[in-house]
């Protein structure tokens, strides 16, 4: 890449918004599952009788069960919301800077 | 001393990939009668993707044909193929084992392997994919010094893909030696002589290819016991769990986090091994080249996160739906397991079992689909781990031919034609060396090796790669040392730990039992800061010349990183 073109996509007010506005948002989620994944760890470590609490009384099944199957679906669905929105806005975002180069 | 031994056989039990685990080891394996249903079924997968080796052959002619597939499988289709790099033999048979054993302390290692794909696609699926072209180190050597950075990176890839086909092979040879009753050495040398025929032949294209339809079997196969087996408690898990603390030894106990709460430090250590050693995998990472953009390499991790999450459910609900209905089938347990009427006795539910935990999802597809569905069960094990070392022998070749003789020794002046004669004579030489090693390793106690790939990948590949991605003051010699530093401790700290100086080199403490030296059993705690911190220091106090043109080159790193731009060609299609 040339240093020109380097220059000129630094100081597009779209690459700044893209780089931005994806930062945040990567890093949010990274924190996001982090926060979930450690926070069941530390759970497990210090209070593990809470996680094997019966879902209601007379019940076998303890709240560790709804709890793990949550953190798999919330893997899933943070996954699915950075897609649709990099498939969606980001790709937008890049689709625009691309155009303005070849203008 | 009790809480290490039993972290040692979680460990060993658990850590992906692993069929080896301790009961399969410790012991003498004994060789079962041939399968036939089993060994048709296995005749049949073998036939069909040799079929599918020689279309790609035809299809196989540049470069990225060979790394990459041309760059020409779609999100979804790579989606099925990590997840069939990821859903093992041994996460299948492992952990539903584990599960069978412990009940919810499974369902705790199912999350610790699935939350590292969440991070790899919001820091480095997309990154990857516009920076690379065929191999990770592509990626973390973009705008450094080649001949250091990708010799520091073709080397961990190696010791990453070394330790792992040993397990592997190894793993492979006892389950095929239990499931079909052929000798250990000829089970090794099938699985290494067809992963050679596929990778030299079919390149990516048929490993591809070979990872999606094992996926796809391994899911329908998985779906269809756990639906077989809720059907017994008429879809009520509430009914499944109440019979199943009922039928435990540990009663109660199996429905609530057991043996990890003693020990803090070890769990966010493995944690830690688990969810960025993930990010490091050479093999898992070289997927992203296979796609022809961005975007659907975002989609394969979306996929790939929802099939794999769905397994571990899947494995959960075969361990539980087991404790239940194996105790019925008295003629899974070992003589001595059984009273005097022929019934399971309790104590012995766990213990007793024949082939160990390991095989609990083996006996639960006879209970639940009789012989024909066993040998179903039993021919896609053998597949995937076919699958998977095609997939760590690829990486492997490509770490040599790719990275270090076409960049390092050729200096960027060999051509295509070479460069992948050079990566088929390396595949024959890795199915080789996977061979000799899986035959010789034979008795050896290779628990620790899956353990230690995980914690190289975790302290040499990923800081290297993250750092190169996001820190613009990163330096050739920050690169180089930190990445050295992350591999040599992980190793070391290994070593030092009770899986290799108690129970592979014979050290035993006071009263008689293996010890270690620290008392971590994974090293990724202290390897990946040490790792991170040497990058750091090492760039920060670098002003060489080389580190001005590295800093200056972040820019436009950053901008093909975050647009794509200058990617296109990346794929050479």
């Amino acid at each position: 890449m040339k240093q020109t073109t380097v220059d000129a996509i630094k100081d597009h007010p779209r690459y700044q918004e893209l780089v931005c506005s994806r930062k945040c948002f990567a890093w949010n989620l990274t924190v996001i599952m982090l926060a979930i994944y450690y926070g069941f760890i530390l759970v497990i470590a210090f209070a593990p009788k809470l996680l094997g609490t019966p879902i209601s009384p007379g019940a076998v099944t303890t709240v560790g069960i709804p709890v793990g199957i949550i953190i798999i679906l919330s893997a899933f669905i943070l996954t699915g919301i950075y897609v649709s929105k990099a498939n969606g806005k980001f790709d937008e975002l890049t689709k625009a800077i691309r155009e303005d180069l070849q203008a | 001393m009790k809480r290490f031994a039993t972290w040692g056989v979680l460990f060993a039990l658990l850590t992906p990939f692993m069929i080896v685990a301790a009961p399969a080891l410790s012991g003498a394996v004994e060789q079962q009668s041939m399968n036939m249903t089993a060994i048709y079924m296995f005749i049949a997968f073998v036939a069909g993707t040799l079929g599918i080796t020689y279309w790609a052959a035809k299809r196989t002619r540049s470069a990225s044909d060979f790394y990459t597939a041309g760059g020409g499988i779609t999100g979804f289709q790579n989606g099925l193929a990590i997840a069939g790099d990821y859903m093992s033999a041994a996460s299948f048979l492992g952990i539903s084992g584990l599960v069978f054993a412990s009940g919810y302390d499974g369902l705790i290692y199912s999350i610790g392997f699935l939350v590292g794909w969440p991070i790899i696609m919001f820091l480095i699926a997309e990154q990857i994919r516009n920076l690379g072209k065929f191999t990770f180190a592509d990626v973390s050597s973009y705008r450094f010094g080649q001949t250091q950075v990708r010799t520091m990176a073709a080397v961990s890839s190696l010791v990453v893909v070394a330790f792992y086909l040993i397990a592997q092979m190894v793993g492979a040879g006892k389950l095929i030696q239990l499931l079909f009753g052929l000798d250990y050495w000829i089970a090794v040398v099938i699985v290494g002589v067809l992963m050679m025929v596929y990778v030299i032949f079919g390149g990516m294209t048929a490993t591809t290819w070979v990872q999606i339809i094992k996926a796809v079997l391994l899911l329908c196969g998985a779906t269809f016991m756990a639906v077989a087996a809720l059907n017994h408690f008429n879809f009520s898990p509430e009914e499944m769990f109440r019979q199943a603390v009922e039928i435990s030894p540990k009663g109660d106990a199996i429905m609530a986090p057991g043996s990890l709460v003693t020990d803090p430090i070890n769990a966010i250590s493995l944690g830690l091994a688990l969810m960025f050693g993930t990010a490091g995998l050479p093999h898992i990472l070289m997927r992203f080249f296979t796609v022809p953009d961005a975007k659907e390499a975002r989609k394969s991790v979306f996929y790939a996160t929802g099939f794999i999450g769905y397994f571990y459910i899947l494995t959960f609900i075969i361990g539980f739906a087991a404790i239940v209905l194996l105790a019925q089938h008295p003629e899974f347990f070992k003589p001595e397991a059984l009273a005097a009427d022929g019934t399971v006795i309790k104590a012995q539910l766990v213990s007793g079992i024949n082939g160990g935990t390991n095989m609990v999802a083996i006996h639960l597809a006879e209970a639940v689909g009789g012989n024909l569905f066993l040998g179903f069960i039993s021919a896609v094990a053998f597949a995937t781990i076919l699958a998977v070392v095609s997939g760590l022998t690829l990486a492997g070749a490509s770490a040599i031919s790719h990275d270090l003789y076409a960049s390092v020794i050729a200096r960027g002046r060999s051509n295509e034609t070479t460069e992948i004669r050079v990566s088929k004579f390396a595949t024959f030489g890795l199915g080789l060396v996977a061979i000799g090693l899986g035959i010789a390793f034979e008795s050896q106690n290779v628990a620790f090796m899956v353990g230690l790939a995980f914690a190289i990948a975790a302290s040499a590949n990923f800081p290297v790669l993250v750092a190169s991605i996001f820190w613009s003051k990163m330096t050739t010699r920050g690169a180089l040392i930190g990445g050295f530093a992350g591999l040599i401790s992980a190793v070391v700290l290994t070593i030092m730990s009770k899986a290799v100086w108690g129970d592979v080199l014979g050290n035993v403490g006071a009263d008689g039992k293996p010890v270690g030296l620290i008392f971590l059993n994974n090293p990724a705690i202290i390897s990946i800061p040490i790792s991170f911190v040497c990058i750091w220091l090492f760039s920060i106090l670098d002003s060489s010349d080389r580190a001005k043109i590295d800093r200056a080159a972040f820019d436009a790193q950053r901008i093909r990183c975050e647009t794509g731009i200058g990617a296109e060609g990346a794929s050479g299609h």
